[in-house]
């Protein structure tokens, strides 16, 4: 072995290359924009008449597992064979990062993103996404009524995606901990539960206390966990500041809070359907989710089109595809999600039965109505004042929450 | 560094014999041109590295320190030009980045010490105690982990730490109570100071093994007892191998937002991981370049009283 007589230098070596990894940071992006208009930059774009010849390729950014190569009724290959599109697919991790995918590098390089209702309307007012023309995805006809026209996708009757699948934030909990099951989201703001807690790490968060608040605390007037003023917001900061030494940990991918259950550092905390699934089936620790008394908070995920998509063609093949019952049933079963398409169930019925049930694609009105389904927070709010917190002021906020 | 560069001095005109003008046949133009104007040479031969470096490195530098003074659009997140020092005015009047500037900074330098007390001994015993056989085998014991993944180490760490994890396990088994340090900032410095050891290890080793046998004999004919030749001897002479580590340690701690992010819990973010949160969750890129330009102002001090400290003169 050599000696290491020049041992010596590798430092320099090394001073160099992490002042490297710092500049690497530096990006040069460089749009003027003025400040939001009440109309989306793309609402006057006419979407196509017809669907013409497919352009042979398909670049999606989607939600991980979102377009899967396992699907086998129908395959993702077999849309890649019957259209001549190959779909190019990039997984994102956040709504937040499918945002940066979309706002940065000008736009061209994707051509959609199943971006979820919170990142949706900053997709729109960026001018990221465009119209689309429902009329060309026959399965349209066969959405639930809510999700034909969400207020999440949906502007002045303009669509700018089609609603593709939704979910609950629902409350997870060990049963062995919780021999009596929980019924309000109170356990993830009690002292008892100190360092046995997780909940979602992103900013949307902020939305899940502000829903507990609004049941717990009347006197602030919080109609719309989307839509706070100052002082509502304030007051449901203060509670996750207060929540904070409770949390063992933020989770951030699924698989994170799966193996913080699994592996007993965590008892309750929100979550998805597809994490309570997966725990089921692995049958490590017994959990069981439910929707508590105050709601819960949503998510409704929306196939939406970029402005300078370069395969359109594509993409509305891609949307008639992912819509039909048999693809709607597939994806909302791989991933533990509610299809959209109401002829799905009976689909997803004889391939795995009772499962309609347990996905609540069968949902009642009144099963809707506790959910309040992810929006971007903007200053409008609902009642027509311009005072509400903007997003911006919840990342900041939950900066402070978590650092 | 500019000292190194005239490797060429046996060739250049200056000291060959005959300085006549010589008309050669066979060159041409160009290699003529290179042949008396010995500084067009050296320029040529740097111009590649020169460039990848003004154009790749400086170029992105400068750019990052520019977009520090610009902002975003609230709502669509669209870059603003507008000149403005808000940036940093937040950094250093938020309390919430001064805490988050001090645990980087803190833990890098707990991290830093740890790896230099464990690394000293190492690296002592190896450069001086071992026979080469089990030096070779050391170094290999050292560097292996460096093959492996840093995901794959910093997970199989969580596995050590996790409620049911090793550690816990190890602990009851003994009849002593749980330490449950699985994501804490306690869990985060044990886990860089694992990670960055190697990095300690090696530079201390070089400066050991230059040390010249002859300076401890010299102190031991003069009545210096062992420790007192380690204290006066050892010690200082293998202190710019120690700095230089510590550059490694310490920067290489206060850059990562990975170890944060799956070791530490509520209440461990790194500046790392504020600066990848305003990139690809609020993708406010202005304020991220102004959050990036604390670890660069860090790392030059640090570099400079470690330059005071003579790292660099025993390269």
């Amino acid at each position: 072995m050599k000696r290491f007589d020049e041992s010596g230098r590798l430092p320099r070596l090394a001073a160099c290359a992490a002042a490297v990894v710092i500049a690497v940071t530096a990006c040069g992006s460089s749009t003027t924009s003025s400040p939001t208009e009440q109309k989306p930059p793309t609402a006057n774009m006419k979407p196509l008449d017809s669907i013409g010849t497919g352009e042979g390729a398909l670049n999606l950014i989607d939600w991980p597992g979102y377009v899967d190569k396992t699907w086998t009724q129908p395959s993702t290959a077999s849309f890649e064979q019957q259209t001549g599109c190959k779909l190019n697919v990039h997984d994102a991790q956040s709504s937040d990062e499918m945002v940066s995918l979309m706002a940065n590098g000008g736009g061209g390089q994707w051509d959609m993103v199943s971006a979820s209702g919170d990142a949706d309307l900053r997709l729109i007012y960026g001018g990221d996404v465009r119209p689309v023309n429902v009329s060309l995805i026959p399965d349209y006809q066969n959405f639930d009524d809510y999700f034909k026209n969400p207020p999440y996708n949906t502007i002045d009757g303009v669509h700018y995606g089609v609603s593709l699948q939704w979910g609950p934030n629902t409350l997870l909990y060990n049963k062995t901990k919780f021999a009596n099951p929980p019924t309000s989201w109170e356990v993830l703001y009690d002292q008892a539960n100190s360092g046995l807690v997780t909940v979602y790490g992103y900013p949307i968060q902020i939305a899940d206390a502000a829903l507990y608040l609004s049941k717990k605390n009347p006197s602030l007037k919080i109609t719309d966990p989307y839509e706070l003023n100052q002082q509502q917001f304030d007051a449901t900061v203060n509670l996750l500041k207060q929540q904070r030494p409770l949390i063992k940990k933020y989770w951030g991918a699924a698989a994170d809070e799966i193996s913080l259950f699994e592996n007993g550092d965590v008892m309750v905390g929100n979550a998805w359907p597809y994490q309570t699934n997966q725990l089921v089936s692995d049958g490590k620790v017994q959990v069981a989710d439910t929707i508590p008394q105050e709601g819960a908070t949503g998510w409704g995920d929306t196939w939406m089109l970029a402005t300078k998509a370069p395969h359109p063609n594509c993409a509305y093949q891609w949307l008639k595809w992912v819509s039909t019952p048999q693809v709607q049933a597939e994806q909302a079963l791989s991933f533990g999600e509610t299809p959209v398409n109401k002829l799905a169930c009976a689909v997803m019925e004889s391939h795995s039965p009772g499962s309609c049930k347990q996905y609540h694609a069968d949902a009642s009105s009144e099963y809707f109505s506790q959910i309040k389904f992810w929006k971007t927070p903007i200053a409008q709010c609902g009642n027509g004042s311009n005072n509400c917190v903007t997003y911006d002021k919840w990342v900041a906020a939950w900066t402070s929450i978590t650092a | 560094m500019g000292g190194r560069l005239d490797v060429d001095h046996g060739l250049t005109p200056s000291t060959t014999i005959d300085r006549g003008p010589r008309k050669s046949g066979g060159a041409l133009p160009f290699q003529a041109l290179l042949w008396r104007l010995p500084w067009l040479r050296s320029t040529v031969l740097l111009l590649p590295p020169l460039a990848w470096f003004v154009i790749i490195y400086l170029a992105s530098l400068a750019l990052l320190l520019i977009t520090a003074f610009w902002a975003i659009d609230e709502f669509t997140t669209k870059i603003v030009q507008v000149w403005n020092l808000d940036n940093f005015q937040t950094i250093v009047s938020d309390p919430i980045y001064r805490l988050i500037i001090g645990r980087t900074v803190l833990i890098s330098v707990l991290v830093t010490i740890t790896d230099a007390v464990l690394a000293f001994p190492f690296a002592y015993f190896m450069a001086r105690v071992a026979s080469r056989r089990t030096q070779t085998f050391l170094f290999a014991a050292v560097l292996l982990p460096l093959w492996a993944s840093y995901l794959a180490r910093v997970y199989a760490w969580i596995l050590i730490l996790n409620h049911d994890g090793v550690l816990n396990w190890g602990f009851r088994s003994i009849g002593l109570p749980s330490p449950n340090i699985g994501y804490t900032n306690v869990a985060m410095w044990l886990v860089f100071s694992y990670i960055w050891l190697p990095f300690m290890i090696v530079p201390v080793y070089g400066a050991l093994e230059r040390l010249p046998d002859s300076l401890l004999e010299a102190a031991a004919d003069l009545g210096a007892t062992r420790w007192r030749a380690l204290r006066d001897v050892v010690l200082p002479l293998a202190l710019p191998g120690v700095i230089a580590g510590s550059i490694f340690t310490f920067s290489l701690t206060l850059g990562d937002y990975i170890t944060p992010t799956l070791i530490g819990g509520a209440g461990s973010s790194f500046l790392g991981n504020v600066i990848f949160n305003n990139i690809g969750v609020s993708n406010n890129l202005p304020f991220a370049a102004a959050l990036a330009v604390v670890p660069i102002a860090v790392m030059g001090v640090y570099l400079f009283v470690a330059g005071k400290l003579g790292a660099f003169e025993a390269l």
